[in-house]
């Protein structure tokens, strides 16, 4: 039993907004939701498979009903910012197994409009909440402990933004446009050691959708055939505090059991959606996916070769959260969305890769440096 | 030296309560199994390991290394150090490092337990040896 080319992405839609005070959250997830059903040329009541994350509002029943959906299935998998890339795994399974054809995935809110409710605490919460962990720090761990072991350094960390900001500079709706330098990014002010205020993501109010559905309906409708391939999902945490190793996240499990899926390697890709909350992020899932040994991705993402038209492995296009989206601190949509513009030929013109027929998406949800998930998706055009 | 921060009071549970009261008398605890020999931290009454319920509390020496650690800044309550720290037992788990120069922390370093006040049980923390 594979996934593999059982799902094909009909429809995407990113929210062109980044700051949405007139909006209700509610109302981007149905804009979102709108957008993708029209880009995909279906109309609401051909959706039959709904999924969402902790950002819809009262939950999965409730977005059912606010939306005037009527689904046969339902999946409120909750893995923080990787959420959309399990979603659509978990919508290929569930259209391989007929449990719905064509299944909407939505993301939205607005986290610059105001403060994001806390993170639900479990058994581990009289033994860590006062100890302050929060994105920036457990990231900053992370890199800290990366530097240590293999000597990364924060120059190497710096070419990861300085390769997302020249993306963004062809995007009309990325939040930060500007081109930096290494330099720009060393001289930005520390926040959390030793990440530095241009090491992380930017935070925006917006959201994304999709629409995955079986290979029969993608045929019938007029868009650029992309399809899922292979998915991976796992998770990682200190796990009783056994061998703790900070240096590699869960996408070290995810990934391998995506391309296994694809029966592709690393090698093969020609362009990477890897989620950008910090600029450490990117390093480690670059190792962890297997693009490079561990340790060395601090080499690999130095001198531009993140870069599109420049290096070995365009990534993230579009600008990524470190410069363009980071719609309610949630990366993974926006992951996906730009992996499909890229399949599709629809990406800017200056940052589409020739050819790109084998694209990745990936993204980890939650605390990197605490407890985190991880999910791999690799598309393919058909 | 600014005002002692407040920290949150342990809200406690059947399975933990043992902990918070050695945190009273000032010892801080750990779990093992007995049937597979492992320790672990937060303690759990099922071994995460082999899954048995054998375990047992046991003192820790309270000794560690700084595994790794990060300076957060951006704090509306001042700066402030986590840490990962391992234990001479075994196990690692998240603190903060406090009373200490915060610049001069290494990896590497070795630290020792302390406990810090709240209006309940007191909550370990980590300084340099």
């Amino acid at each position: 039993m594979t996934i593999k080319g059982k799902a094909y992405i009909a429809g995407i839609y990113e929210h062109p907004t980044r700051h949405a005070p007139d909006k209700s959250t509610a109302q981007l997830h149905a804009e979102v939701a709108k957008g993708a059903i029209e880009d995909a040329g279906l109309t609401k009541a051909d959706i039959d498979g709904y999924f969402c994350a902790g950002d819809a509002p009262g939950g999965v029943m409730n977005m059912v009903d606010y939306l005037g959906l009527k689904v046969r299935h339902l999946d409120s998998t909750d893995t923080g910012g990787c959420s959309y890339l399990i979603h659509l795994g978990h919508a290929a399974e569930a259209i391989a197994a007929g449990k719905c054809s064509i299944a909407l995935v939505t993301l939205a809110g607005k986290p610059r409009t105001g403060p994001m409710p806390p993170r639900a605490a479990g058994a581990e919460a009289d033994f860590e909440a006062a100890y302050g962990a929060t994105t920036h720090n457990a990231y900053g761990m992370c890199a800290m402990r990366h530097m240590h072991d293999y000597g990364t350094t924060s120059e190497q960390l710096a070419w990861i933004k300085v390769a997302a900001s020249h993306h963004a500079q062809y995007n009309p709706h990325a939040m930060l446009k500007e081109v930096v330098t290494v330099e720009d990014v060393l001289n930005s002010p520390m926040i959390s050691d030793p990440l530095r205020r241009m090491d992380c993501c930017v935070v925006t109010d917006g959201g994304g959708a999709l629409i995955v559905t079986t290979p029969e309906i993608a045929k019938s409708l007029k868009k650029p055939l992309v399809r899922l391939i292979g998915h991976g999902e796992a998770t990682k945490g200190p796990r009783g505090g056994k061998d703790l190793d900070l240096t590699h996240s869960a996408g070290l499990w995810s990934g391998p059991r995506a391309f296994e899926e694809a029966g592709v390697t690393p090698k093969d890709i020609k362009y990477a959606s890897i989620y950008d909350s910090f600029t450490i992020t990117v390093l480690m899932q670059i190792e962890d996916l297997g693009f490079c040994k561990k340790g060395e991705g601090g080499k690999f993402v130095a001198d531009g070769n993140l870069i599109s038209g420049v290096g070995k492995l365009p990534f993230n296009t579009d600008g990524g959260g470190l410069c363009s989206n980071h719609p309610v601190n949630r990366g993974g949509m926006t992951k996906i969305i730009e992996a499909v513009r890229q399949l599709r030929g629809e990406a800017h013109p200056k940052v589409q890769v020739k050819n790109c027929d084998l694209a990745v998406a990936h993204g980890t949800g939650g605390l990197l440096g605490v407890r985190h998930a991880a999910s791999t998706c690799i598309l393919e055009r058909a | 030296m600014a005002e002692a921060k407040k920290y949150p009071t342990p809200q406690g549970n059947p399975e933990t309560a043992p902990f918070w009261e050695a945190a009273r008398q000032g010892k801080f605890m750990i779990k093992r199994c007995t049937a597979c020999g492992e320790p672990h931290y937060f303690p759990r009454s099922i071994c995460p390991f082999c899954f048995s319920d054998k375990t047992v509390w046991e003192e820790s020496s309270g000794e560690a290394t700084i595994y790794t650690f990060s300076l957060m800044r951006k704090s509306a309550t001042g700066p402030y150090a986590i840490a990962y720290v391992t234990l001479k037992e075994g196990p690692s788990l998240q603190t903060n490092i406090v009373d200490c120069d915060m610049d001069k922390l290494e990896i590497g370093q070795k630290v020792k337990v302390v406990f810090k006040p709240t209006d309940g049980a007191p909550l370990p923390f980590f300084t340099p040896a």
